[in-house]
Protein backbone atom coordinates (compact mmCIF):
# COMPACT_ATOMS: atom_id res chain seq x y z
CA UNK A 1 0.00 0.00 0.00
CA UNK A 2 0.98 3.52 -0.95
CA UNK A 3 1.86 5.81 2.22
CA UNK A 4 1.84 9.44 0.89
CA UNK A 5 3.13 12.67 2.52
CA UNK A 6 2.65 16.11 1.06
CA UNK A 7 4.08 18.97 2.01
CA UNK A 8 1.65 21.65 2.74
CA UNK A 9 2.47 25.34 1.45
CA UNK A 10 0.81 28.17 3.03
CA UNK A 11 0.96 32.15 2.94
CA UNK A 12 0.96 32.55 7.16
CA UNK A 13 -2.41 32.54 6.66
CA UNK A 14 -4.17 30.20 4.80
CA UNK A 15 -3.38 27.05 3.20
CA UNK A 16 -2.29 27.34 -1.15
CA UNK A 17 -5.04 25.54 -3.39
CA UNK A 18 -0.97 24.12 -4.72
CA UNK A 19 -0.94 21.68 -1.80
CA UNK A 20 -4.83 20.60 -2.74
CA UNK A 21 -3.58 19.59 -6.05
CA UNK A 22 -1.19 17.68 -5.27
CA UNK A 23 -3.70 15.90 -2.98
CA UNK A 24 -5.52 15.05 -5.81
CA UNK A 25 -2.85 13.92 -7.79
CA UNK A 26 -1.81 11.69 -4.65
CA UNK A 27 -5.14 9.93 -5.06
CA UNK A 28 -4.58 8.96 -8.18
CA UNK A 29 -2.26 6.19 -6.68
CA UNK A 30 -4.49 3.29 -5.87
CA UNK A 31 -4.97 2.55 -2.37
CA UNK A 32 -2.79 6.16 -1.41
CA UNK A 33 -3.22 6.91 2.36
CA UNK A 34 -2.61 10.50 2.65
CA UNK A 35 -1.03 12.43 5.28
CA UNK A 36 0.06 16.40 5.34
CA UNK A 37 2.89 17.98 6.89
CA UNK A 38 3.09 21.80 8.02
CA UNK A 39 5.02 24.08 9.06
CA UNK A 40 4.50 27.11 10.96
CA UNK A 41 5.04 30.14 13.27
CA UNK A 42 0.96 29.88 13.76
CA UNK A 43 0.99 26.45 13.76
CA UNK A 44 -2.15 25.86 15.80
CA UNK A 45 -4.22 28.08 12.99
CA UNK A 46 -2.44 26.36 10.05
CA UNK A 47 -2.60 22.99 10.95
CA UNK A 48 -6.72 23.32 12.14
CA UNK A 49 -7.08 25.13 8.23
CA UNK A 50 -5.05 21.69 6.53
CA UNK A 51 -7.53 19.03 8.32
CA UNK A 52 -10.10 20.28 6.55
CA UNK A 53 -8.34 19.25 3.22
CA UNK A 54 -10.71 16.05 2.22
CA UNK A 55 -9.14 12.79 1.92
CA UNK A 56 -6.48 13.31 3.87
CA UNK A 57 -5.57 11.48 7.58
CA UNK A 58 -3.24 12.83 9.54
CA UNK A 59 -2.12 16.89 9.52
CA UNK A 60 2.01 16.51 10.90
CA UNK A 61 1.77 19.87 12.72
CA UNK A 62 5.25 21.35 13.18
CA UNK A 63 5.74 24.84 14.99
CA UNK A 64 8.84 26.81 13.27
CA UNK A 65 10.39 29.91 14.10
CA UNK A 66 8.98 32.65 12.34
CA UNK A 67 11.79 32.97 9.51
CA UNK A 68 12.76 29.58 9.12
CA UNK A 69 9.09 27.89 7.99
CA UNK A 70 9.44 28.97 4.74
CA UNK A 71 13.00 27.49 4.52
CA UNK A 72 14.28 24.39 2.65
CA UNK A 73 17.40 24.20 4.95
CA UNK A 74 14.89 25.28 7.83
CA UNK A 75 12.71 22.17 7.43
CA UNK A 76 13.88 19.27 5.00
CA UNK A 77 15.55 17.90 7.88
CA UNK A 78 12.45 16.97 9.83
CA UNK A 79 10.30 16.15 6.64
CA UNK A 80 13.24 13.50 5.75
CA UNK A 81 13.14 12.29 9.09
CA UNK A 82 9.18 11.73 8.81
CA UNK A 83 9.46 10.55 5.30
CA UNK A 84 10.94 7.28 6.90
CA UNK A 85 7.29 5.75 7.35
CA UNK A 86 6.12 6.67 4.08
CA UNK A 87 6.29 5.49 0.61
CA UNK A 88 5.95 8.86 -1.49
CA UNK A 89 6.65 12.32 -0.62
CA UNK A 90 5.06 15.04 -2.58
CA UNK A 91 5.46 18.49 -3.33
CA UNK A 92 3.47 21.69 -4.93
CA UNK A 93 5.77 22.46 -8.00
CA UNK A 94 5.70 26.34 -6.82
CA UNK A 95 8.85 28.27 -5.93
CA UNK A 96 8.22 26.80 -2.32
CA UNK A 97 8.14 23.06 -3.43
CA UNK A 98 10.81 23.62 -5.93
CA UNK A 99 13.36 24.19 -3.24
CA UNK A 100 12.80 22.31 -0.58
CA UNK A 101 11.77 19.00 -2.11
CA UNK A 102 15.21 18.07 -4.25
CA UNK A 103 16.91 18.97 -0.76
CA UNK A 104 14.16 15.73 0.77
CA UNK A 105 15.50 13.80 -2.20
CA UNK A 106 19.35 14.25 -1.69
CA UNK A 107 18.98 13.24 2.61
CA UNK A 108 17.16 10.16 1.19
CA UNK A 109 19.54 9.31 -1.42
CA UNK A 110 17.25 9.69 -4.37
CA UNK A 111 16.44 11.92 -7.78
CA UNK A 112 13.46 13.35 -7.69
CA UNK A 113 10.54 13.54 -10.11
CA UNK A 114 10.12 16.98 -10.83
CA UNK A 115 6.66 18.44 -12.10
CA UNK A 116 4.37 15.34 -12.46
CA UNK A 117 1.81 16.13 -14.55
CA UNK A 118 0.17 12.15 -14.86
CA UNK A 119 -0.09 9.63 -12.21
CA UNK A 120 0.63 6.15 -14.55
CA UNK A 121 1.01 4.00 -11.30
CA UNK A 122 2.76 4.44 -7.68
CA UNK A 123 5.95 4.18 -9.42
CA UNK A 124 5.44 5.89 -13.13
CA UNK A 125 4.78 9.21 -14.11
CA UNK A 126 4.44 11.55 -17.11
CA UNK A 127 6.44 14.74 -16.97
CA UNK A 128 6.94 17.22 -19.55
CA UNK A 129 10.74 17.72 -20.49
CA UNK A 130 12.29 20.64 -22.95
CA UNK A 131 10.23 22.94 -21.97
CA UNK A 132 7.30 20.85 -23.14
CA UNK A 133 7.97 20.04 -26.29
CA UNK A 134 8.76 15.85 -25.08
CA UNK A 135 6.82 14.39 -22.49
CA UNK A 136 8.88 11.46 -20.74
CA UNK A 137 7.36 8.43 -18.59
CA UNK A 138 10.21 7.80 -16.00
CA UNK A 139 9.75 4.76 -13.44
CA UNK A 140 11.25 4.67 -9.95
CA UNK A 141 12.65 1.73 -9.54
CA UNK A 142 13.54 2.36 -5.55
CA UNK A 143 11.38 2.10 -2.49
CA UNK A 144 10.70 5.45 -1.77
CA UNK A 145 9.80 8.48 -4.20
CA UNK A 146 10.19 12.42 -3.81
CA UNK A 147 7.96 14.00 -6.54
CA UNK A 148 6.81 17.32 -7.04
CA UNK A 149 3.24 18.07 -8.51
CA UNK A 150 2.65 20.48 -11.66
CA UNK A 151 -0.29 21.90 -10.54
CA UNK A 152 -1.95 23.13 -14.03
CA UNK A 153 -2.42 18.77 -14.47
CA UNK A 154 -4.47 18.78 -11.40
CA UNK A 155 -8.07 19.85 -10.07
CA UNK A 156 -7.82 21.17 -6.77
CA UNK A 157 -9.28 18.99 -4.36
CA UNK A 158 -11.59 19.36 -2.12
CA UNK A 159 -10.47 21.89 1.10
CA UNK A 160 -13.26 22.23 3.21
CA UNK A 161 -14.81 19.00 4.22
CA UNK A 162 -12.01 16.87 5.97
CA UNK A 163 -11.54 16.17 9.31
CA UNK A 164 -7.90 15.18 9.64
CA UNK A 165 -5.96 14.81 12.96
CA UNK A 166 -3.50 16.57 13.75
CA UNK A 167 -0.19 15.23 15.30
CA UNK A 168 2.31 18.12 17.13
CA UNK A 169 6.08 17.98 16.45
CA UNK A 170 8.93 19.81 17.27
CA UNK A 171 11.26 20.39 14.56
CA UNK A 172 14.69 19.04 14.43
CA UNK A 173 16.26 21.64 12.40
CA UNK A 174 18.64 24.12 14.57
CA UNK A 175 20.87 25.94 11.88
CA UNK A 176 20.60 29.47 12.18
CA UNK A 177 23.13 30.19 8.56
CA UNK A 178 19.70 30.86 6.40
CA UNK A 179 17.53 33.44 7.76
CA UNK A 180 14.20 34.88 5.90
CA UNK A 181 14.52 38.46 5.79
CA UNK A 182 11.34 39.56 3.96
CA UNK A 183 8.99 39.02 1.08
CA UNK A 184 8.07 42.26 -1.22
CA UNK A 185 4.38 41.56 -2.58
CA UNK A 186 2.84 43.45 -5.98
CA UNK A 187 -1.28 43.46 -5.56
CA UNK A 188 -2.98 41.29 -3.91
CA UNK A 189 -6.76 42.31 -4.35
CA UNK A 190 -6.79 40.65 -7.70
CA UNK A 191 -7.36 36.73 -7.75
CA UNK A 192 -3.63 34.85 -7.39
CA UNK A 193 -2.42 33.92 -11.22
CA UNK A 194 -1.90 30.14 -10.35
CA UNK A 195 -5.49 29.54 -9.89
CA UNK A 196 -7.61 32.25 -11.25
CA UNK A 197 -10.53 31.28 -14.08
CA UNK A 198 -9.36 33.83 -15.95
CA UNK A 199 -6.36 35.80 -17.20
CA UNK A 200 -5.57 38.72 -18.65
CA UNK A 201 -2.08 39.06 -19.86
CA UNK A 202 -0.10 41.39 -21.56
CA UNK A 203 3.71 41.35 -23.82
CA UNK A 204 6.13 44.17 -25.32
CA UNK A 205 3.34 44.97 -27.50
CA UNK A 206 1.90 46.99 -24.59
CA UNK A 207 5.25 49.38 -24.76
CA UNK A 208 5.03 50.76 -21.40
CA UNK A 209 4.62 50.54 -17.95
CA UNK A 210 1.47 53.22 -18.38
CA UNK A 211 -0.20 51.06 -20.95
CA UNK A 212 -0.19 48.43 -18.38
CA UNK A 213 -2.92 49.74 -16.92
CA UNK A 214 -4.84 48.74 -19.51
CA UNK A 215 -4.49 45.01 -18.70
CA UNK A 216 -4.75 45.82 -14.79
CA UNK A 217 -8.12 47.48 -15.82
CA UNK A 218 -9.61 44.90 -18.30
CA UNK A 219 -8.49 41.97 -15.62
CA UNK A 220 -10.67 43.73 -12.69
CA UNK A 221 -13.72 44.45 -14.99
CA UNK A 222 -13.89 40.65 -16.22
CA UNK A 223 -12.71 39.20 -12.09
CA UNK A 224 -9.35 38.59 -13.79
CA UNK A 225 -5.77 38.03 -12.50
CA UNK A 226 -3.22 39.38 -14.71
CA UNK A 227 -0.10 37.55 -16.43
CA UNK A 228 2.82 38.72 -18.43
CA UNK A 229 5.28 37.28 -20.84
CA UNK A 230 8.84 37.64 -20.37
CA UNK A 231 9.30 39.92 -22.35
CA UNK A 232 7.08 42.82 -20.34
CA UNK A 233 8.52 41.80 -17.03
CA UNK A 234 12.23 42.32 -18.97
CA UNK A 235 10.72 45.43 -20.18
CA UNK A 236 9.85 47.00 -16.88
CA UNK A 237 6.65 47.03 -17.53
CA UNK A 238 4.96 44.84 -15.05
CA UNK A 239 6.55 43.04 -12.08
CA UNK A 240 8.50 39.66 -12.17
CA UNK A 241 5.72 37.13 -10.16
CA UNK A 242 3.27 38.03 -13.09
CA UNK A 243 5.15 36.27 -16.01
CA UNK A 244 3.98 32.97 -17.20
CA UNK A 245 6.07 30.02 -19.01
CA UNK A 246 9.17 27.71 -18.62
CA UNK A 247 10.66 29.52 -16.21
CA UNK A 248 7.60 31.70 -14.81
CA UNK A 249 4.30 30.48 -13.91
CA UNK A 250 2.66 27.43 -15.42
CA UNK A 251 -1.14 27.93 -15.60
CA UNK A 252 -4.10 26.31 -16.35
CA UNK A 253 -7.21 29.13 -16.26
CA UNK A 254 -10.45 28.51 -18.43
CA UNK A 255 -9.75 31.59 -19.93
CA UNK A 256 -6.92 32.99 -21.34
CA UNK A 257 -6.71 36.11 -23.07
CA UNK A 258 -3.32 37.43 -24.73
CA UNK A 259 -2.64 40.91 -25.70
CA UNK A 260 0.68 41.88 -27.75
CA UNK A 261 2.38 38.63 -26.68
CA UNK A 262 4.12 36.75 -29.65
CA UNK A 263 4.28 33.75 -28.08
CA UNK A 264 7.63 31.79 -27.63
CA UNK A 265 7.59 28.08 -27.23
CA UNK A 266 8.91 29.23 -23.36
CA UNK A 267 5.45 31.52 -23.11
CA UNK A 268 3.39 28.51 -24.39
CA UNK A 269 4.79 25.93 -21.94
CA UNK A 270 3.04 27.78 -19.24
CA UNK A 271 -0.25 28.20 -21.04
CA UNK A 272 -0.62 24.93 -23.17
CA UNK A 273 -3.70 23.95 -20.13
CA UNK A 274 -5.47 26.73 -20.38
CA UNK A 275 -9.36 25.38 -21.44
CA UNK A 276 -9.47 28.63 -24.30
CA UNK A 277 -6.90 30.74 -25.18
CA UNK A 278 -7.38 33.97 -27.23
CA UNK A 279 -4.57 35.88 -29.32
CA UNK A 280 -4.70 39.17 -30.07
CA UNK A 281 -2.28 40.71 -32.05
CA UNK A 282 -1.10 42.96 -34.20
CA UNK A 283 1.25 40.67 -36.69
CA UNK A 284 -0.88 37.85 -38.05
CA UNK A 285 1.87 35.07 -38.30
CA UNK A 286 2.78 35.23 -34.45
CA UNK A 287 3.40 31.69 -32.92
CA UNK A 288 0.40 32.52 -30.41
CA UNK A 289 -1.90 31.86 -33.34
CA UNK A 290 -0.58 28.34 -33.23
CA UNK A 291 -2.28 27.53 -30.03
CA UNK A 292 -5.01 29.85 -30.08
CA UNK A 293 -8.46 28.92 -29.91
CA UNK A 294 -9.83 32.30 -30.94
CA UNK A 295 -7.79 34.93 -32.48
CA UNK A 296 -8.04 38.66 -33.60
CA UNK A 297 -5.33 40.43 -35.39
CA UNK A 298 -5.64 44.20 -35.07
CA UNK A 299 -4.66 46.70 -32.87
CA UNK A 300 -4.35 46.09 -28.58
CA UNK A 301 -5.25 49.74 -28.21
CA UNK A 302 -8.23 49.87 -30.23
CA UNK A 303 -9.44 46.50 -29.07
CA UNK A 304 -8.60 47.19 -25.19
CA UNK A 305 -11.12 49.86 -24.71
CA UNK A 306 -13.93 48.41 -27.05
CA UNK A 307 -13.54 45.01 -25.00
CA UNK A 308 -13.99 47.38 -21.64
CA UNK A 309 -17.44 48.66 -23.51
CA UNK A 310 -18.32 44.81 -24.30
CA UNK A 311 -17.58 42.08 -21.85
CA UNK B 1 37.32 33.78 -1.93
CA UNK B 2 37.05 31.73 -4.68
CA UNK B 3 33.88 30.78 -6.61
CA UNK B 4 32.66 27.96 -8.53
CA UNK B 5 30.43 27.95 -11.13
CA UNK B 6 28.44 24.41 -12.48
CA UNK B 7 27.59 24.99 -16.14
CA UNK B 8 26.08 22.38 -18.54
CA UNK B 9 26.33 22.04 -21.80
CA UNK B 10 22.44 21.69 -23.96
CA UNK B 11 20.88 21.87 -27.08
CA UNK B 12 20.53 25.85 -27.69
CA UNK B 13 17.38 27.50 -26.24
CA UNK B 14 16.51 28.45 -29.58
CA UNK B 15 16.33 25.20 -31.02
CA UNK B 16 12.78 23.35 -31.40
CA UNK B 17 13.59 19.84 -29.95
CA UNK B 18 11.84 16.86 -31.97
CA UNK B 19 11.09 13.27 -30.31
CA UNK B 20 12.45 10.50 -32.50
CA UNK B 21 9.91 8.22 -33.70
CA UNK B 22 10.84 5.10 -32.06
CA UNK B 23 10.19 7.04 -28.82
CA UNK B 24 13.90 6.17 -27.47
CA UNK B 25 15.01 10.00 -26.99
CA UNK B 26 15.21 13.14 -28.46
CA UNK B 27 17.01 14.11 -31.34
CA UNK B 28 20.16 16.38 -31.16
CA UNK B 29 22.70 14.84 -33.84
CA UNK B 30 24.11 17.92 -35.46
CA UNK B 31 22.21 20.05 -33.09
CA UNK B 32 23.47 23.57 -31.88
CA UNK B 33 24.67 23.21 -28.37
CA UNK B 34 25.42 26.25 -25.76
CA UNK B 35 25.85 26.77 -22.05
CA UNK B 36 22.88 26.46 -20.40
CA UNK B 37 20.93 29.81 -20.30
CA UNK B 38 20.67 30.32 -16.20
CA UNK B 39 24.33 29.07 -16.53
CA UNK B 40 25.83 31.66 -18.44
CA UNK B 41 24.07 34.07 -15.71
CA UNK B 42 25.83 32.08 -13.64
CA UNK B 43 29.24 32.64 -14.78
CA UNK B 44 28.31 36.28 -15.28
CA UNK B 45 27.53 37.26 -12.18
CA UNK B 46 31.09 35.15 -10.76
CA UNK B 47 32.79 37.37 -12.86
CA UNK B 48 31.31 40.58 -11.48
CA UNK B 49 31.76 39.75 -7.69
CA UNK B 50 35.19 39.19 -8.89
CA UNK B 51 35.15 42.58 -10.93
CA UNK B 52 34.03 44.43 -7.74
CA UNK B 53 37.04 42.88 -6.07
CA UNK B 54 34.92 40.41 -4.12
CA UNK B 55 36.30 37.32 -5.37
CA UNK B 56 40.06 36.54 -6.34
CA UNK B 57 39.43 33.35 -8.73
CA UNK B 58 36.16 31.86 -10.53
CA UNK B 59 36.50 28.35 -12.06
CA UNK B 60 33.99 26.83 -14.18
CA UNK B 61 33.30 23.23 -13.65
CA UNK B 62 31.04 21.28 -16.17
CA UNK B 63 30.26 17.40 -16.42
CA UNK B 64 30.00 15.91 -20.00
CA UNK B 65 31.80 14.31 -22.30
CA UNK B 66 34.94 15.77 -24.07
CA UNK B 67 32.47 18.19 -27.00
CA UNK B 68 31.74 19.89 -23.30
CA UNK B 69 35.24 21.99 -23.64
CA UNK B 70 33.33 23.84 -26.41
CA UNK B 71 31.59 25.75 -23.60
CA UNK B 72 33.91 26.20 -20.42
CA UNK B 73 36.68 27.58 -23.50
CA UNK B 74 33.16 29.80 -23.71
CA UNK B 75 33.79 30.88 -20.18
CA UNK B 76 37.13 31.15 -20.15
CA UNK B 77 37.03 33.78 -22.85
CA UNK B 78 33.72 35.45 -20.82
CA UNK B 79 36.36 35.81 -18.61
CA UNK B 80 36.99 32.42 -15.86
CA UNK B 81 40.42 32.13 -14.72
CA UNK B 82 40.40 28.03 -15.22
CA UNK B 83 38.10 25.33 -16.10
CA UNK B 84 37.35 21.47 -14.81
CA UNK B 85 35.62 18.52 -17.31
CA UNK B 86 34.33 15.97 -15.19
CA UNK B 87 34.27 13.69 -18.23
CA UNK B 88 31.96 10.97 -18.71
CA UNK B 89 29.78 9.26 -21.88
CA UNK B 90 26.68 9.00 -20.02
CA UNK B 91 23.85 11.10 -19.21
CA UNK B 92 23.71 11.90 -15.62
CA UNK B 93 20.59 12.41 -13.42
CA UNK B 94 20.93 14.99 -10.39
CA UNK B 95 22.31 13.49 -7.38
CA UNK B 96 25.14 12.05 -9.36
CA UNK B 97 25.81 15.36 -10.53
CA UNK B 98 25.35 17.04 -7.25
CA UNK B 99 27.44 14.24 -5.45
CA UNK B 100 30.02 14.19 -8.63
CA UNK B 101 30.30 18.50 -7.71
CA UNK B 102 30.73 17.72 -4.36
CA UNK B 103 33.93 16.31 -4.73
CA UNK B 104 34.95 18.84 -6.81
CA UNK B 105 33.48 21.67 -4.25
CA UNK B 106 35.59 19.77 -1.38
CA UNK B 107 39.10 19.81 -2.89
CA UNK B 108 38.66 23.56 -4.20
CA UNK B 109 37.06 24.58 -0.79
CA UNK B 110 34.83 27.75 -2.84
CA UNK B 111 33.40 30.47 -0.95
CA UNK B 112 30.01 30.12 -3.16
CA UNK B 113 28.95 27.77 -5.75
CA UNK B 114 26.62 30.05 -8.21
CA UNK B 115 24.48 27.64 -10.94
CA UNK B 116 21.37 27.92 -13.00
CA UNK B 117 18.31 27.13 -11.50
CA UNK B 118 17.56 24.62 -13.91
CA UNK B 119 19.01 23.07 -17.11
CA UNK B 120 16.60 23.70 -20.09
CA UNK B 121 16.59 20.10 -21.28
CA UNK B 122 15.29 18.25 -18.24
CA UNK B 123 13.51 21.02 -16.28
CA UNK B 124 14.53 19.35 -13.52
CA UNK B 125 15.53 22.14 -10.95
CA UNK B 126 17.25 19.66 -8.65
CA UNK B 127 21.14 19.87 -8.74
CA UNK B 128 21.60 22.82 -6.87
CA UNK B 129 19.60 22.07 -4.18
CA UNK B 130 20.81 18.60 -3.74
CA UNK B 131 24.81 20.31 -3.46
CA UNK B 132 23.92 22.43 -1.39
CA UNK B 133 22.66 19.58 1.52
CA UNK B 134 25.10 17.27 0.66
CA UNK B 135 27.75 20.15 1.33
CA UNK B 136 25.35 20.52 4.66
CA UNK B 137 25.80 24.60 3.48
CA UNK B 138 22.47 26.84 2.51
CA UNK B 139 21.49 27.74 -0.31
CA UNK B 140 19.36 30.53 -2.42
CA UNK B 141 17.55 29.74 -4.77
CA UNK B 142 16.17 31.35 -8.11
CA UNK B 143 18.00 34.69 -7.57
CA UNK B 144 17.86 37.82 -8.89
CA UNK B 145 19.86 40.00 -6.56
CA UNK B 146 22.96 39.15 -4.80
CA UNK B 147 24.74 41.71 -2.02
CA UNK B 148 27.95 40.47 -0.68
CA UNK B 149 29.04 41.51 2.97
CA UNK B 150 31.71 39.61 4.26
CA UNK B 151 30.90 36.25 5.12
CA UNK B 152 27.43 36.78 4.31
CA UNK B 153 25.04 37.40 1.35
CA UNK B 154 21.66 39.03 1.01
CA UNK B 155 20.14 37.24 -1.99
CA UNK B 156 17.02 38.50 -3.44
CA UNK B 157 14.73 35.13 -4.65
CA UNK B 158 12.03 35.03 -7.61
CA UNK B 159 9.09 33.65 -5.79
CA UNK B 160 5.75 32.82 -6.49
CA UNK B 161 4.13 35.34 -4.26
CA UNK B 162 6.90 38.31 -5.35
CA UNK B 163 10.78 38.71 -4.19
CA UNK B 164 11.97 37.44 -1.44
CA UNK B 165 14.82 38.54 0.80
CA UNK B 166 16.67 36.46 2.59
CA UNK B 167 20.39 36.25 4.53
CA UNK B 168 22.66 33.27 4.55
CA UNK B 169 25.69 33.18 5.66
CA UNK B 170 28.88 31.85 3.28
CA UNK B 171 29.88 29.24 1.94
CA UNK B 172 26.35 29.01 0.16
CA UNK B 173 25.19 27.71 -3.35
CA UNK B 174 23.13 30.23 -5.47
CA UNK B 175 21.11 29.15 -8.00
CA UNK B 176 19.98 32.08 -10.72
CA UNK B 177 16.99 33.22 -12.15
CA UNK B 178 16.55 35.47 -15.85
CA UNK B 179 16.89 38.35 -14.50
CA UNK B 180 20.39 38.48 -12.45
CA UNK B 181 22.32 40.02 -14.98
CA UNK B 182 22.74 40.04 -18.62
CA UNK B 183 25.61 37.90 -19.83
CA UNK B 184 28.10 40.09 -21.55
CA UNK B 185 29.19 39.11 -25.59
CA UNK B 186 32.69 37.37 -25.49
CA UNK B 187 35.19 39.07 -27.68
CA UNK B 188 37.67 37.59 -30.45
CA UNK B 189 40.76 38.66 -28.59
CA UNK B 190 38.88 36.64 -25.24
CA UNK B 191 38.48 33.49 -27.14
CA UNK B 192 42.03 33.45 -28.28
CA UNK B 193 43.11 34.12 -24.62
CA UNK B 194 40.80 31.38 -23.22
CA UNK B 195 42.62 28.59 -25.23
CA UNK B 196 45.88 29.28 -22.86
CA UNK B 197 43.59 29.35 -20.20
CA UNK B 198 44.12 25.83 -17.90
CA UNK B 199 41.54 23.12 -18.25
CA UNK B 200 41.89 19.97 -16.11
CA UNK B 201 40.16 17.15 -16.93
CA UNK B 202 39.34 14.39 -14.35
CA UNK B 203 37.26 11.05 -14.80
CA UNK B 204 33.82 11.14 -13.27
CA UNK B 205 34.54 7.54 -11.33
CA UNK B 206 37.21 9.57 -9.78
CA UNK B 207 34.70 11.89 -7.75
CA UNK B 208 32.07 9.43 -7.45
CA UNK B 209 34.03 7.10 -4.63
CA UNK B 210 31.21 4.95 -2.43
CA UNK B 211 28.33 6.46 -4.40
CA UNK B 212 25.45 3.77 -5.09
CA UNK B 213 23.16 5.60 -7.76
CA UNK B 214 19.64 5.01 -7.80
CA UNK B 215 18.56 5.94 -11.14
CA UNK B 216 15.08 6.61 -12.32
CA UNK B 217 14.24 5.05 -15.49
CA UNK B 218 13.08 6.55 -18.38
CA UNK B 219 10.35 4.42 -20.32
CA UNK B 220 9.29 6.25 -22.90
CA UNK B 221 10.09 9.58 -24.89
CA UNK B 222 6.72 11.41 -26.54
CA UNK B 223 5.47 14.77 -28.25
CA UNK B 224 2.59 16.08 -26.62
CA UNK B 225 -0.54 16.33 -27.55
CA UNK B 226 -1.00 19.65 -29.64
CA UNK B 227 -3.89 21.79 -29.26
CA UNK B 228 -6.30 21.84 -31.51
CA UNK B 229 -6.49 24.58 -34.65
CA UNK B 230 -8.64 27.41 -33.34
CA UNK B 231 -10.41 30.26 -35.51
CA UNK B 232 -9.63 33.72 -36.19
CA UNK B 233 -12.77 36.25 -36.10
CA UNK B 234 -12.28 39.71 -37.75
CA UNK B 235 -13.92 41.48 -34.75
CA UNK B 236 -14.22 42.21 -30.85
CA UNK B 237 -18.32 41.28 -31.73
CA UNK B 238 -17.77 38.42 -32.84
CA UNK B 239 -14.73 37.33 -30.06
CA UNK B 240 -17.49 38.61 -27.90
CA UNK B 241 -20.28 36.71 -29.06
CA UNK B 242 -17.97 33.23 -29.07
CA UNK B 243 -16.90 33.85 -25.26
CA UNK B 244 -20.61 34.14 -24.58
CA UNK B 245 -21.21 31.37 -26.19
CA UNK B 246 -18.63 29.18 -24.38
CA UNK B 247 -19.68 30.66 -21.20
CA UNK B 248 -16.37 32.72 -20.54
CA UNK B 249 -18.24 36.00 -21.05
Amino acid sequence: MSKILILAQHDGVTINQATAKAVTAAKQIEGASIDLIVFSDNIDTIATQACKLADVHTVHAVSTESNQWKLATGISTKIAELASEYTHVFGPSTTFGKDVMPCIAAILGLNQISDVMQVIDAKTFKRPIYAGNAVITVNAPQDKIVATIRTASFKTNDMTTGSATIQNHENSNTQTDTKFIELQSGNTERPDLQTAAKVISGGRGLGSEENFELMYNLADKIGAATGASRAAVDAGYCPNEMQVGQTGKIIAPELYMSFGISGAIQHLTGIKDAGTIVAINKDGDAPIYEVADIGLVGDLFKIVPELMEKL
Amino acid sequence: MKILVAIKRVVDFNVRVQVKPDGSGVATDGVKMSINPFDEIAVEEALRIKEAGKADEVIVVTIGNNSAQQQLRTALAMGADRAILIETESELQSLKAATSLLNVVEKEQPGMVIMGKQAIDGDNNQTPQMLATLWKRPQATFVSKLEINDDTLLATREVDEGLETIEVRLPAVISTDLRLNEPRFVKLPDIMKAKRKPLDIIAIDETLSGFEDKELTIQKYETPQARQKGIMVESVDELVALLKEKGLA
